[in-house]
């Protein structure tokens, strides 16, 4: 399986954890991740505007990048999977938004939203299967009570995002079972962690975070994963007693290459 | 040479406005069958209809055409007019140039245009129509109720006190249904037992009504007037004839872990049950699955009790044939599964519950005996929230599009009768909107909020978490304030949406009786004919049409009996000529058209046939005219072109296309 990948600039600075983990454990699971060459910022946050489209461009680019090469496009980082996501469900719908774009990047044929976009969780789920990941544990993760935070990146809007149940998600659960631990369900788990409120108001931030880190200790939970970068700094801003970690991490140290030379 | 006249109807605007009718007549006229032709207002009129008489006599017509709605409207009409004037009613084809022209265009050329081409398509296939005489066919004088709750009974029970035989089927063990669970019932909050039992009784008693409980409907062949019905009578284990109902098995069967339906699973029962001390019939059943006599063979304990001699492990399912001249379907409903919604920790928290469950907690019979305390620990709540329209009018995609109807009354009964029996105990109610139109309904809603200060919170609920204190909290919104609700409880209360029964699917497909997207048996006419299926014979008592509450359920059950007793006052029924017939020479008796045809109206002879000179024995199709109900599937599934509708021949749907393609 090869697949076009796109890393993003916070999984080339701060979540080095998040690309290298992740990487290796594709690897080991027989899948390779293309990086996109000349990949540039995904935009950072879907703009709400139906004009702002110069900030939508760098998506439709790596977008095509991937078409061409007639390959699905895997990102992990939860930011840049709702920005190129739903970019790319404009790419299919908006009129307005396809004419514009097609006639700012002059493809060699017109861009209509082709690419499948895949979320490296969305990889394993539905591409590989969990069964398999099951198989290819060497190091299953047992009695470890892992909490899964979705964040809402990943979950909403949920007809574009099509991730999963907002309300009630499973994937990362069933991905916690896949490596061997034991997955924690607690309420807060789709709540959100106070986003970039962490820049102006660290205050409120601060208190969301703390909810959902209350909400699954509370719950027992004795580790706090996730797959996006911003909730893991803001709730490590807040703990000190329970590990918040990369899902990518523990899939590699299940899959037993954590420790390989990158 | 055919004397055709043609009548295109104006249907006031709803046809002028965007057909050009005067073009349409005179564009027909140029056809060499058409003698007249002209348009007026209302066609459907004494008026019109006194047009279409005098021209068949003055023109010496042979056939007609009339321009108007669909022929589910007024084909029936301008038959009839057809047959007054002396002529044929098979000799009258409509052109259906409003529901499917005039009203799906906005162009008045473009729909003149194709209201011509119709005009054209039908004049085309009356040309080719032949007179058909309708037969007869005889009329069973017995109705089938399917399911037995709150409609079904009503409705027996209105057909039986007409003079006229009622068999009820019901595939739980006794009848009484949903009501039967209910404690009070809006809005005079009486006791639903006490004016639900009396009509179980009833029923049992009235010499008309006969009840299978514990059975189902196998299968359904016939048609109106005369359907010939399988029913399975499920093994009880029990001898309903012998059984006293004296329920000492039921205290002495050992195994306790029976869910106990009636009691919404709030408790549990031994396998050997009744469902309720007012049970009808009052029998008792085992429940094989729980039972240890068919586990492991021994026990055998219920049987060293009965008096009566009444238990029979060796019993089996029956299968018996009845048959009925009409059948009315009334299935009712269910609650919809909530564990979708588990953000409200439904399968999480034993002290969030239904609103059905709520009604067993707080029911003198229930597993409480009518007192209301947590499910978890048996405490008494200090605060209980309830949430509305959990998986009704959900814009999710996880629940349903529709109204439950009934819960925003139910709800204020609920928060009413709490703060009546529980002054110190906090409600509160989550809706989107309070829905209470019915008689005494508004005001019975506006009691709860004044009178019995129930706290209403515009704004829905967002999730419900167990808190550190091991109560609950609920996360909302109140869309009045726009502020954030953080609301601290001992239970929540879901008004989960109602939707039809599981079963109903089934047994649409066996009467052929159509169902909407959301499993709602559909009705002939939303308007016009509300009670009766699209399927003749085939009436609709109670939920299992949509969603609506017991005054609602009991009046709909009560005009669907009269339409049975309608059909059941008639000796004979007209059949439908237009009915499917075979050309021996053609027939090369593959079978394709049996296996298709629905109503079983096809079988196969060994019949002498002289074809091209030469004398043979072939297995030919023949039909069953009185079975065929001329839907026309076996003229498509026949690879040879031997099988053919009257009155839609294959000839005269060819000359139809060809009208059209011209």
């Amino acid at each position: 399986m090869i697949y076009s990948y796109f890393p993003g600039c916070t999984l080339k600075a701060k979540a080095q954890d998040l690309d290298t983990y992740g990487r290796k454990a594709a690897e080991a699971l027989g899948v390779t991740l293309e990086e996109i060459p000349e990949w540039q910022c995904c935009g950072a946050v879907y703009q709400q505007a139906t004009d702002e489209i110069a900030t939508k461009l760098s998506s439709v680019r790596a977008l095509n990048a991937a078409k061409e090469k007639g390959q699905p496009l895997v990102t992990i980082c939860s930011a840049c999977h709702h920005v190129i996501k739903r970019v790319n469900e404009d790419m299919k719908e908006n009129e307005d938004m396809i004419l514009r774009a097609n006639n700012y990047l002059k493809f060699d044929e017109p861009y209509h939203g082709e690419t499948e976009v895949i979320h490296y969780l969305e990889m394993l789920r539905d591409k590989i299967g969990f069964d398999k990941i099951k198989e290819a544990v060497v190091n299953p993760l047992k009695g470890k009570k892992i909490a899964a935070y979705y964040g809402c990146l990943l979950l909403r809007p949920s007809k574009v995002m099509q991730f999963d149940d907002p309300e009630n998600p499973t994937i990362i659960e069933d991905f916690i079972k896949a490596i061997g631990a034991e997955p924690v369900v607690y309420p807060f788990r789709n709540e959100c962690c106070g986003g970039y409120q962490t820049i102006t108001d660290k205050d409120q931030s601060d208190r969301f975070a703390n909810k959902v880190i209350d909400s699954a200790k509370m719950k027992g939970a004795e580790m706090i994963i996730t797959a996006c970068p911003l909730c893991l700094y803001n709730l490590k801003q807040n703990t000190r007693d329970i590990p918040v970690v990369y899902f990518t991490e523990l899939l590699a140290e299940a899959l037993g290459v954590k420790e390989q030379e990158g | 040479m055919q004397r055709i006249g043609v009548f295109v109807c104006w249907c006031g605007s709803n046809i002028a406005a965007t057909v050009d009718v005067d073009r349409v007549v005179e564009a027909v006229k140029t056809d060499p069958n058409v003698v007249h032709a002209e348009n007026y207002q209302y066609m459907c009129s004494e008026a019109g209809q006194k047009l279409i008489r005098d021209a068949i006599t003055e023109h010496q017509l042979t056939g007609i055409v009339v321009c108007s709605c669909s022929p589910r409207m007024h084909e029936q009409t301008f038959r009839k007019t057809a047959e007054a004037a002396g002529l044929n009613q098979y000799m009258v084809e409509i052109a259906n140039i409003r529901e499917q022209c005039s009203w799906i265009h906005k162009d008045k050329d473009e729909g003149t245009e194709k209201a011509i081409i119709l005009a054209r398509a039908a004049i085309a296939k009356v040309c080719l129509n032949a007179p058909l005489q309708p037969g007869q066919s005889k009329v069973v004088k017995r109705a089938l109720i399917i399911g037995g709750g709150i409609a079904g009974i009503q409705s027996a029970i209105d057909i039986a006190d007409a003079g006229y035989k009622v068999d009820i089927v019901e595939r739980t063990p006794t009848i009484g249904g949903k009501m039967a669970q209910l404690d009070k019932t809006f809005p005079t909050l009486d006791c639903a037992s006490c004016i639900v039992t009396p009509k179980m009784v009833e029923c049992a008693q009235h010499p008309n009504i006969t009840i299978y409980a514990y059975s189902e409907v196998e299968e359904v062949k016939g048609f109106v007037g005369n359907f010939n019905v399988k029913i399975r009578k499920k093994a009880r284990y029990v001898d309903e004839t012998k059984c006293t109902g004296c329920a000492v098995c039921t205290e002495k069967c050992p195994s306790r872990k029976g869910r106990n339906e009636f009691n919404c699973g709030l408790d549990t029962r031994g396998a050997v049950y009744i469902p309720f001390a007012q049970a009808i019939p009052n029998v008792a059943t085992i429940d094989a699955t729980n039972c240890l006599h068919f586990k492991t063979g021994k026990c055998g304990i219920c049987a060293k009790n009965c008096s009566a001699n009444a238990i029979d492990f060796e019993q089996k399912d029956e299968i018996f044939e009845e048959q009925y001249g009409a059948i009315v379907v009334a299935t009712g409903y269910q609650i919809s599964d909530v564990t979708k919604f588990d953000e409200y920790q439904y399968t999480k928290h034993p002290d969030v519950v239904t609103s059905l469950e709520l009604e067993r907690l707080m029911n003198a019979a229930g597993p409480s005996k009518g007192v209301l305390v947590k499910p978890s620990d048996g405490k008494h709540p200090h605060d209980i929230v309830f949430i509305q329209c959990v998986g009704s009018r959900d814009i999710s995609g996880r629940g349903k599009c529709y109204c439950s109807k009934i819960c925003c009354m139910y709800t204020a009964k609920h928060a009413m009768l709490i703060r009546e029996k529980y002054p110190d105990v906090n409600v509160h109610v989550f809706y989107i909107d309070v829905r209470t139109p019915g008689k005494n309904f508004d005001e019975f809603y506006r009691r709860a909020v004044e009178q019995y200060n129930v706290d209403y919170i515009k704004g829905m609920v967002g999730k419900v978490y167990e808190n550190e204190k091991g109560g609950l909290t609920v996360q909302a919104v109140d869309l009045i304030s726009n502020e954030r609700v953080m609301l601290d409880t001992d239970m929540v209360v879901l008004a989960a949406a109602i939707e039809p029964s599981d079963g109903v699917k089934h047994i649409a497909s066996m009467l052929t009786a159509s169902i909407d997207t959301n499993n709602f048996l559909t009705e002939a006419h939303p308007k016009l004919r509300p009670v009766e299926s699209p399927t003749a014979g085939v009436f609709l008592s109670g939920v299992c049409q949509g969603p609506k509450d017991i005054p609602e359920t009991v009046s709909q059950a009560g005009a669907a009996a009269v339409k049975v007793v309608g059909l059941l006052a008639k000796d004979y029924l007209v059949t439908n000529p237009c009915t499917a017939h075979t050309d021996e020479t053609m027939c090369n008796g593959c079978s394709s058209c049996e296996r298709v045809c629905p109503y079983g109206a096809i079988s196969y002879i060994d019949k002498e046939v002289m074809d091209k000179g030469v004398r043979e024995v072939r297995r030919i199709a023949q039909v069953n005219g009185a079975l065929c109900q001329g839907c026309g599937a076996c003229t498509v599934a026949c690879p040879s072109g031997a099988m053919d509708l009257k009155g839609f021949s294959n000839k005269q749907i060819m000359a139809e296309v060809d009208a059209i393609c011209k």
